[in-house]
């Protein structure tokens, strides 16, 4: 009995020894696994914090002061941010006017196109889906002149007069150059229509099939299973294409650039590109600016950020 | 025999109905008014303007007016293969696009393993890591230069701290520098998207896989070498796409930073393009450099595209 007591006893020491050392090697690694996870997030947020407490400096603040410390009280200032909010504030309302409808628009056909792809079966259906997905890939590069030419030749401002039975630019708070809001619209909406067909088509695969040949089988219309079925089951799918959309078209220059003639219609990524490009040196409102730009995006980002993720992780699936 | 091929006019109508009838069970007619208006869009807006572009680059459409399509030919390209500024375009392209791929792969990949080993705080570091992906680019641009100021820039300062105030240069105003300077820039916005795709798929494997490794013996680099990571093709593949594609974005950041002229050391073809059709308006020599940058980006994406075939993904 005694044996049995010290062996369980030499035994106890043992296992606690290693346990201990366990414990330490553990720890240890675990400690450096955190200050490296750590230290990326310092380097990840490095640019957006010194960006950050730059905006409120005064010019002398910004020069004399370590970029990412904050403002010194002698030296802080919101003049950087009420500069930029009055440059930029018209030109966020005009970004908003294309980005809303085209953000609310893009998944309705989205989800309507794979559904088309998906729960029918006939020949030919396949390609159309590749051509689809293709759409994917090609480098806005390879439209922008077309683009340009086409939205010169296409009058909408004229169309759009003669579509209703009034003058649309009659009516009260219309003005001719939200014509152009229309044009980047189609446009964002034509090209982010295959990466939105992706993404819902990749969902109703999963969809039960006996369910929607059941109810096939009874007579039930196409558009009845849509509407019914298919579309309360997508709205995860909806939550994620609309983030995708809204930030991919708020963020966007190039078709801005190209399709914007009337400085009135610029977006507020043109507005703070030509911002930026005239206060070389005035960073606070360069700064102040670029948060500004990016306000709408962020929230987004921060409200959603599963749906972010995800979205954007599929991008190339 | 006459009232044979007469019709009976009620027998006329019913096969008028099953013929109706078996027109609107066809499955590509029913699947139309799903697919109508999108297709439409896609197919004038992307495949149009793709099909026209091609067109242009034949001609010698320039300055004002319009294109003359009576004699096409690929004049456009070769005088592409005699120009330099192409050809240090070309050269920028490439560069960039293989330096970003690699960095953000390899940043991504080790931020995902790091990650996946039960942090406390995963929410928070993944919604850190991938924030820089939520803002423009054209703003991004602009934060990066400022750490990049050659007196005052958070870069150089920190060199200086550390000794190594030789180093400490004009990062994007020194040819030399620009590129180095765009693509840690566009690694800092783009790893984290990275590591989300490479912690999904870490994700993917079945944990007894790890314990079958440890239990077998084998040290942490090798189970990762040897059995975990080979296991992330998918993801690997995938990133590569997102990143190619996302890689022609650093237009944007260098249209910001040097308008449509950067000069030799940060030229890339889709600045190039936008210069030659749009600064410069020779239509035709831009729209060739488009088709150029299309069927490149295409080439390198089929492999990826014939993986996904293999794997019946599509």
């Amino acid at each position: 009995m005694t044996r049995s007591r010290s062996e369980s006893t030499k035994d106890a020491t043992v296992v606690s020894g290693s346990v201990e050392s366990l414990f330490a090697e553990v720890s240890v690694r675990r400690v450096l696994l955190y200050v490296v996870l750590a230290t990326a997030a310092v380097l990840f947020l490095l640019p957006l914090e010194s960006a950050a407490m730059t905006s409120f400096k005064t010019v002398s603040g910004f020069a004399e002061t370590l970029p990412f410390a904050p403002p010194p009280p002698d030296a802080a200032t919101l003049a950087g941010w009420t500069q930029s909010w009055n440059a930029l504030r018209a030109t966020m309302l005009n970004s908003a006017m294309f980005v809303v409808p085209a953000t609310l628009i893009l998944p309705v056909l989205g989800s309507l196109a794979a559904f088309g792809l998906t729960i029918t079966d006939w020949r030919g259906q396949l390609p159309v889906y590749i051509l689809f997905m293709i759409g994917i890939f090609i480098p806005l590069q390879a439209v922008l002149v077309p683009l340009s030419i086409t939205w010169q030749i296409v009058d909408v401002t004229t169309l759009l007069a003669n579509l209703g039975p009034v003058n649309l630019w009659a009516l009260p708070l219309a003005k001719e150059h939200h014509a152009q809001f229309v044009e980047l619209a189609i446009t964002h909406i034509s090209f982010g229509i295959p990466l939105s067909t992706l993404l819902f088509r990749s969902h109703y695969k999963d969809l039960s099939d006996e369910m929607l040949e059941a109810a096939r089988m009874d007579g039930v219309g196409m558009l009845t299973i849509y509407y019914r079925i298919v579309l309360p089951l997508s709205k995860p799918v909806f939550v994620v294409v609309m983030i995708l959309a809204f930030t991919t078209i708020w963020n966007d220059l190039l078709f801005a650039l190209v399709i914007v003639s009337s400085p009135a219609a610029e977006p507020v990524t043109v507005a703070f590109a030509s911002l930026a490009g005239g206060m070389v040196q005035q960073f606070n409102v360069t700064m102040a600016a670029g948060f500004i730009t990016a306000l709408p995006t962020l929230l987004v980002y921060i409200m959603f950020t599963r749906q972010f993720a995800e979205g954007f992780s599929q991008t190339g699936v | 025999m006459s009232s044979s091929t007469q019709l009976d006019p009620r027998r006329y109508a019913a096969l008028a109905r099953d013929g109706l009838r078996s027109v609107t069970r066809n499955e590509f007619v029913r699947s139309l008014p799903f697919l109508v208006v999108p297709a439409i869009l896609v197919g004038v807006f992307v495949y149009g303007s793709i099909v026209w572009n091609f067109l242009l680059s034949l001609t010698d459409f320039r300055g004002f007016g319009d294109p003359d399509y009576s004699s096409l030919d690929f004049e456009m390209y070769a005088t592409m293969l005699s120009d330099a500024t192409f050809v240090a375009a070309t050269r920028n392209t490439i560069l960039l696009m293989l330096g970003f791929t690699f960095l953000c792969l390899v940043i991504g990949l080790l931020l995902a393993i790091l990650v996946d080993r039960d942090v406390t705080f995963e929410g928070s570091v993944r919604t850190i890591y991938l924030l820089p992906m939520s803002i423009s680019f054209v703003v991004t641009s602009i934060f990066w230069a400022w750490m990049y100021n050659p007196s005052n820039g958070v870069i150089n300062l920190s060199l200086r701290a550390v000794g190594l105030g030789a180093v400490a240069v004009d990062w994007i105003g020194n040819p030399r520098t620009q590129l180095l300077a765009i693509v840690v820039a566009l690694v800092w916005q783009f790893s984290g998207l990275t590591m989300i795709i490479f912690l999904a798929g870490l994700r993917k494997i079945p944990r007894d896989q790890y314990e079958a490794a440890r239990i077998d013996g084998a040290g942490i680099r090798v189970r990762y070498l040897k059995v975990i990571i080979p296991q992330l093709k998918t993801s690997l593949f995938s990133a590569i796409v997102i990143l190619v594609l996302f890689s022609l974005k650093a237009f944007d950041f260098i249209f910001v930073l040097f308008g449509v002229s950067p000069g030799p050391g940060a030229d890339i073809l889709p600045v190039m393009m936008y210069r030659e059709a749009f600064s410069a308006n020779n239509w035709a020599y831009g729209s060739a450099i488009a088709v150029v940058l299309l069927v490149a980006t295409i080439v390198s994406l089929v492999p990826y595209l014939y993986y996904q075939y293999q794997q019946d993904i599509l």
